[in-house]
């Protein structure tokens, strides 16, 4: 156990830090797009983000070094600077492009991703297929140099503002359910597209429904070999393995919870005084810091090639069990508050703002895979129990 | 940085796993905790192994590792539901070397590291588990100490008086009477002292606070060990048992479970070792730390143990079955040194809150 850095960590931390005082501090407006963009780009150069992309693409193409990927992680933290293009894109299509793509979709698509020019749409789930995906029926006809595809998608985040979908669609159908599924790239803008957004409990619309109605996209746009798209939809970014078990957005939640107690009356007096509220804050941060030293932990295998074991497939629930924690005792803290609809868009309203944490906490449990899903994986994978279904 | 076990660490826990598992893996503990005196035999084993002098210096006849390593030592031991108080003879052994005089330490480690002889902390009375609430005079302690283990077997009292004090009692002075206790792995007494005067080791409330914080992270370690123990055992009999046809491991109600007691407990281990690690190195933050882990992973710990036994149906029901010796142990776990509350009050106090 030893939790410093050594002399060349100490020394690229200070880099990562006066580059970002350099180049970040005179700025520091997220909102800022052109300032955003500035960084992101002196960033690259730098090697501070996209460190798995080849430089020929965009990326800065670093060695893996978990530990210079967390330094960077939590000093550009610490600089409220932005880091890298967030969403589907980069954290999905990327990896799967470098690992499958061929040519003509790496430069294509990699750079412009990167650069946040082009904003993907995850075509997967549908009405009759979510955790059970590979039962899709989505499906797609070459005709000539084209493949032409029919399906409903749903679930879709943020397609109303994408680019690019990527979607697994049926091209073998007469194939072994996981084997007839080919994983295909296409333009929004494509005639046959429909977007209709879907309104959430919490009235927010981040995701949608998608139809693809005799959609056209050029033959070149299958990324990996007909049938696979099951094993390429499984590439994920395998280079520096960033956020295992992070907890960058627990923390900063559980900071603003005691500041919530703090703040709130309870009974004429400060809420984090009632005995009740101290010690179910205490009870969260248990749960906080076995996460955070948790993180620590895989972060250390990582950087060792060494697995994690049983640890490294608990951290989704660990994140949704912290989330609908700090929801229930937020309730507790704001009282009738409670009663009021959150508010949307840029106003955040009063501390109703916590009724989206208890609705926003469902969300976290359902999407990326339902709870109960990780917990067939974890005593499926982790504890070796017989998988249960009829055919997986 | 480097968040893990260092090799030595890894080796020691193979190393009294492998001997743990032998004497206590199988139904070996119902039987070894029949009768609540110290099984000579084994004390013997654990003394050749020289765990006693494991946070003793190297000049001074022990191994010279930290706390991280007795929590690590601790969480097997937790595993097996060890009958043996190793803990307690690392720990006392480890007071004695940091405060002791020469003449104390003359006297006392070489019988402690080398011979076997048995220490017992007396730490909680009428005022309560915690240094600035112990009522006895250090000097001359009168009165009765309540949950002391093992003091059947105790050759030396470590007992705590008001401010802190810290004192060497000799067992001939005192008596013991036993407490029906519950877990049968640790059995308690209460421990009348009679105002003779003892042999004053410090009178430091910060190092009997120091003390009071390693003793937690490694129940909270002990605790860790007992529930993953048998959380495993559950998870065996699910892939043996069966029902309707089929092993009751592949219905997923059952599967969930077990599940939700690896989201417990897997991460909770690097907590008790960060925990550990703020304690050696002397951090700020090392009493929080102790506070919260002892009263997370003793809460998780009955939780995961109580989950466990219904697991297993009827038969973890028994007394034959093992399953409640770590319920049990875990449910010791969750009162000796105060309970959840009073440590998390503790850690929110430390917090400022």
């Amino acid at each position: 156990m030893d939790l410093r850095y050594t002399a060349e960590q100490t020394a690229y931390k200070e880099r990562v830090r006066s580059f970002l005082e350099e180049h970040w501090a005179p700025v520091e407006d997220k909102r800022d797009l052109s300032a955003v963009a500035r960084l992101r780009k002196l960033a690259t150069e730098e090697g501070f983000l996209y460190r798995g992309v080849p430089r020929r693409y965009g990326g800065s193409e670093q060695a893996p070094d978990v530990i210079r990927a967390q330094i960077i992680r939590e000093e550009f933290a610490a600089a409220r600077a932005p880091m890298e293009v967030f969403g589907n894109g980069v954290a999905l299509v990327v990896p799967t492009l470098i690992e499958w793509g061929t040519d003509e979709q790496k430069n294509l698509f990699i750079e412009k991703t990167l650069r946040g020019e082009y904003r993907w749409a995850q075509g997967y789930s549908e009405p009759g297929s979510g955790s059970d995906l590979a039962s899709l029926s989505a499906r797609a006809e070459l005709d000539g140099d084209e493949w032409v595809i029919n399906g409903h998608k749903i679930w879709t985040t943020l397609a109303q503002y994408a680019t690019h979908m990527f979607a697994l669609v049926r091209t073998e159908p007469d194939a072994p359910k996981h084997k007839g599924i080919s994983y295909i790239l296409l333009d929004m803008k494509s005639p046959g597209v429909t977007v209709r957004p879907i309104k959430q409990i919490n009235g927010d619309t981040e995701f949608c429904e998608v139809f693809l109605d005799d959609v056209r996209t050029p033959a070149s746009m299958l990324v990996g070999p007909r049938g696979e798209g099951w094993n390429v939809s499984r590439s994920t970014l395998k280079h520096e393995r960033n956020h295992i078990g992070s907890s960058t957005r627990t923390m900063p939640m559980f900071r603003s919870l005691v500041k919530l107690a703090q703040r709130r009356q309870v009974n004429g007096s400060p809420a984090i005084e009632d005995p009740r509220i101290r010690s179910a804050l205490v009870q969260i941060e248990g749960y906080l810091q076995s996460q955070l030293w948790a993180g620590y932990y895989q972060q250390t295998l990582a950087a060792n090639n060494e697995s994690p074991g049983v640890l490294g497939l608990v951290n989704k629930l660990t994140t949704t069990n912290f989330f609908h924690r700090v929801a229930q005792l937020s309730h507790e803290i704001i009282g009738d508050d409670t009663l009021r609809a959150p508010k949307q868009g840029r106003d955040r309203g009063g501390d109703e703002r916590w009724v989206n944490q208890m609705l926003g906490s469902l969300g976290q449990a359902i999407s990326g895979g339902t709870s109960n899903i990780q917990r067939n994986i974890i005593a499926e994978r982790g504890l070796g129990l017989p998988r249960s279904g009829s055919e997986n | 940085m480097r968040f893990d076990l260092t090799d030595e660490q890894k080796a020691l826990r193979e190393m009294l796993t492998d001997f743990l598992r032998d004497r206590f893996g199988g139904a070996q503990g119902v039987e070894a905790t029949a009768h609540s005196e110290l099984d000579a035999e084994l004390w013997s084993d654990v003394t050749e192994l020289g765990l006693a002098g494991a946070m003793v210096p190297e000049d001074a006849g022990g191994l010279g590792l930290d706390l991280l390593t007795a929590a690590v030592i601790a969480e097997v031991v937790g595993h097996y539901a060890v009958p043996a108080p190793v803990i307690p003879s690392i720990l006392a052994a480890w007071l004695i070397a940091t405060a002791g005089s020469e003449e104390q330490k003359g006297k006392w480690l070489p019988k402690l590291l080398g011979e076997g002889a048995l220490a017992s902390f007396a730490l909680a009375d009428e005022g309560g588990w915690r240094p600035a609430d112990w009522t006895l005079d250090g000097e001359a302690p009168a009165g009765v100490k309540r949950n002391v283990e093992r003091a059947d077997g105790a050759d030396l009292f470590i007992v705590g008086g008001r401010g802190g004090t810290l004192s060497l009692v000799e067992a001939a002075s005192v008596v013991s009477t036993p407490i029906d206790s519950l877990d049968r792995s640790r059995p308690l007494f209460d421990v009348t002292f009679d105002g003779s005067a003892a042999d004053v080791l410090s009178r430091d409330l910060v190092l009997a606070e120091r003390l009071f914080d390693a003793l937690c992270v490694c129940i909270a370690a002990d605790a860790l060990g007992a529930a993953s123990a048998i959380q495993a055992r559950a998870i065996d009999y699910a892939k043996e048992r069966k029902q309707y046809g089929q092993l009751i491991g592949a219905f997923q109600a059952l599967k969930h479970q077990l599940a939700d007691m690896s989201v417990e407990l897997e991460p909770a281990r690097p907590l008790v070792w960060y925990a550990a690690h703020a304690w050696d190195m002397g951090q700020d933050d090392a009493p929080r730390m102790a506070a919260l882990a002892k009263a997370h992973l003793t809460d998780i710990a009955v939780v995961v143990a109580r989950g466990a036994i219904e697991a297993h149906g009827g038969i973890g029901y028994t007394w034959e079955h093992p399953a409640h010796l770590f319920l049990k142990r875990a449910m010791a776990d969750r009162s000796l040194l105060g309970g959840v509350n009073e440590h998390r009050e503790r850690a929110a106090a430390l917090a400022g809150w």
